[in-house]
């Protein structure tokens, strides 16, 4: 499974202060540990919501309003992507982070077959091929 | 938290650490099978006590400490009977504790013992299924249940697999090394094959459950990005890496509603995973920059690139696809490539070219039971008017078929040219 | 220049686990759009998430990491889905925003995603090994 994580914003990182050398390089040691073991599809940072615009939608209606955000405790300053086999272990991933404070939110990405249109079991059963494929099969 | 939380974060805990602690196990005990145990008996130990006291701020060391010391009480025990291994519990013994967590990983000694285990367990002594099943239960830290789950074997057949392949590996004395100069090579196209091998049967299987099969697409990939990260210098885990990525892109898109294969061609691109192949893309690249152009899985990612390029299928750049072909036929001759050229070239430059190739192909003793030859050799004939050979080349492919519904379709496709209609394709 | 578009739908922050997205034409209108993207060639990645009732929150401010399972009675604001596109300016990854067809309880935030060369410039050298290393 899929899991984003993503990490609260804080005063800080709205203001858009940088973090510490130290506090880069754990992140990038703990970045590190993620990509060789596997885990790590994505991970980037964001620009604090400053910079940011919001858009609302009513029917054809498009309303836009400019950043900062105030709600500082609901606002996202970055995220990772990681596949894991499940929510446990994302936490426990998350758990080695060297978060000295803010927090991280876990959710599972919708798969493909959380849709309920992938096949059944019985239907795939029908439809076993072969290994080699030709050039304009699936 | 309750027993079954931390029953759940336990096994997370184990996923994580698991090919670590076997691989640091390995080294110091000089036998995959042996390390192998120690692990788990560390894990039985973790099942009975963190529930009671937590799991521990460290893991990891825990797990490690506890492994240690049941390598230290069996050499022990078997004192009397062997000088080697008392030599080695008290090297055991005297070795400093490995520092777990984050510093482990970094530390180069963890590198070359994941690369060791991983070289082991796809050793060219043992058969493929037994590397497969021995990869995932080392270096997954999967289950034999769930190894038994994707494959579709009964779980004493996997069982039994594991058990005789580390039996194996040790009366051969396989050293537990990385190895060097031009063993690597032969070597690591074993490991790549191993995990290639695990992903396929993920990515073509059609049968079974359908949440273990994915698994097995996820595991090898995951496999191929530690390998990347233990590897980089080689080229073709690169390749193999993008040639998952890209393939694992189109999961999304390559069965209907009604469980119906869609074909490349007919797969709505939207749903392919965008992440994926851009991951791909750039796996690709880093072979290329690393001057593996002409290799076995980076022209066959080079290949699934051009497809993943493509905003639609009447983008595709079928004039590069079909040289491609041509340097992976010269690279790696076979008949089943030779046939894939002849479907880019007749994309490319219409049927006729691709006829004169297939045409060649004809009477070849490896695809004399292989339904594609006829079944494309009649679309090209289909497409040049000539529905009367083309008839006679589907109903071949028809009774070469071990499929109900590819029968069924090669049929329809007979009868149409019987007709002297063009067939759907 | 990398944005990311943060769909936030009003009422997701209560949805029950196992919450889908039902409304078929709205699907469909959601994987138009999406294709639209594809495309034109901007798309990096995109995905829906589950509600935050079948998510886990991990807090580091006690100087231990401490868990806790959804739902989360305090949030007022939850992420839906994401996407993320490569644009050349930060109005073309609003005018893309806007075209979406989002519905009435539904926001979407977009932000310019961090690059290497955000960074001070003595942190560059690292950064850019872990990018080849991630393969970007």
């Amino acid at each position: 499974m899929r899991v984003m994580v993503m990490v609260k914003a804080t005063p800080e990182s709205e203001a858009g202060v940088m973090p510490s050398k130290e506090i880069l390089a754990e992140m990038g040691r703990f970045n590190e540990e993620l990509v060789k073991s596997g885990v790590m599809l994505a991970g980037e940072g964001l620009h604090p919501t400053s910079k940011a615009v919001r858009i609302n939608f009513s029917g054809k209606e498009r309303m836009i309003v400019d950043g900062p955000f105030t709600e500082t405790k609901e606002l996202i300053a970055g995220f990772w992507i990681l596949q894991v086999k499940s929510m446990e272990e994302a936490v426990e991933w998350m758990k080695r982070s060297p978060f000295q404070e803010s927090a991280v939110e876990l959710r599972p990405i919708f798969e493909i077959d959380d849709f309920g249109d992938a096949a059944t079991p019985e239907i795939r059963e029908q439809n076993d091929r072969l290994r080699q494929q030709t050039e304009g099969r699936g | 938290m309750t027993a079954t939380d931390t029953h759940r974060a336990i096994e997370a805990v184990w996923r994580i650490e698991q090919a670590k602690l076997v691989a640091s196990l390995a080294r110091q005990v000089r036998d995959v099978g042996l390390a192998e145990e120690f692990a788990q008996e560390a894990l039985v130990a973790a099942l009975k006590r963190w529930p009671e006291t937590g799991v521990p701020e460290k893991p990891g060391a825990w797990l490690m400490a506890t492994a240690k010391r049941r390598a230290i009480d069996h050499f022990r025990r078997n004192k009397l009977i062997d000088r080697k291994h008392a030599e080695l519990g008290h090297e055991i013994e005297t070795e400093e504790d490995p520092v777990a967590g984050l510093e482990a990983a970094l530390d180069d000694h963890v590198g070359d013992d994941l690369l060791s285990l991983i070289f082991t367990a796809c050793h060219p002594i043992l058969s493929a299924e037994a590397r497969a099943a021995l990869t995932l239960k080392l270096l997954g830290g999967l289950t034999t249940g769930e190894i038994a789950r994707a494959f579709l074997v009964p779980e004493p057949t996997v069982a039994q697999r594991i058990v005789r392949a580390k039996k194996t590996l040790a009366e051969a004395n396989i050293p537990f090394e990385v190895p060097r100069g031009e063993e690597m090579a032969e070597r690591l196209g074993s490991v790549l094959a191993v995990i290639y091998l695990i992903f396929n049967e993920g990515y073509s299987a059609t049968a079974g459950d359908h949440w273990t099969r994915p698994q097995l697409c996820d595991e090898a990939l995951r496999l191929g990005r530690i390998m990347a990260e233990l590897a980089p210098a080689e080229p073709e885990v690169h390749g193999l890496v993008a040639l998952m990525e890209i393939q694992a892109s189109r999961i999304g898109a390559r069965i209907d509603r009604n469980g119906e294969p869609i074909l490349l061609p007919d797969q709505d691109r939207s749903r392919w995973n965008r992440l994926l192949i851009n991951r791909g893309l750039a796996a690709l690249e880093r072979a290329e920059r690393l001057g593996g152009g002409r290799g076995f899985y980076v022209l066959q990612a080079a290949i699934a690139a051009c497809h993943a390029r493509a905003a639609s299928a009447d983008d595709t750049d079928w004039t590069r696809i079909a040289g491609l072909y041509a340097v992976l036929g010269a690279e790696a001759p076979s008949p089943v490539i030779e046939l894939n050229r002849a479907v880019a070239v007749s994309m490319a430059e219409g049927p006729a070219a691709g006829l004169e190739i297939v045409d060649r192909l004809v009477g070849d003793k490896a695809l004399k039971t292989y339904h594609f030859l006829p079944s494309v050799r009649g679309d090209f004939l289909a497409r040049l008017g000539r529905f009367d050979e083309a008839r006679g080349e589907f109903e071949q492919a028809a009774a070469l078929t071990q499929n109900a519904r590819e029968k069924t379709l090669l049929t329809e496709r007979a009868q149409s040219c019987a007709r002297g209609e063009m067939p759907d394709r | 220049m990398r944005f990311m578009m943060l769909m936030i739908p009003a009422g997701y922050e209560s949805a029950a686990p196992g919450t889908m997205p039902d409304d078929t034409e709205q699907v469909d209108a959601m994987m138009a759009y999406n294709r639209s993207l594809q495309e034109a060639g901007v798309l990096v990645a995109c995905d829906g998430l589950h509600p935050p009732s079948m998510g886990a929150r991990v807090r580091f401010d006690t100087g231990r990491p401490v868990v806790t399972d959804g739902p989360f009675a305090e949030a007022k604001e939850v992420l839906g889905g994401y996407w993320v596109i490569n644009v050349a300016s930060r109005d073309e990854a609003i005018e893309w925003a806007k075209r979406c067809p989002g519905a009435v309880n539904e926001t979407i935030e977009v932000r310019q995603v961090m690059e290497t060369d955000d960074f001070p410039q003595e942190m560059q050298t690292s950064l850019a090994d872990f990018e080849a290393m991630q393969n970007r």
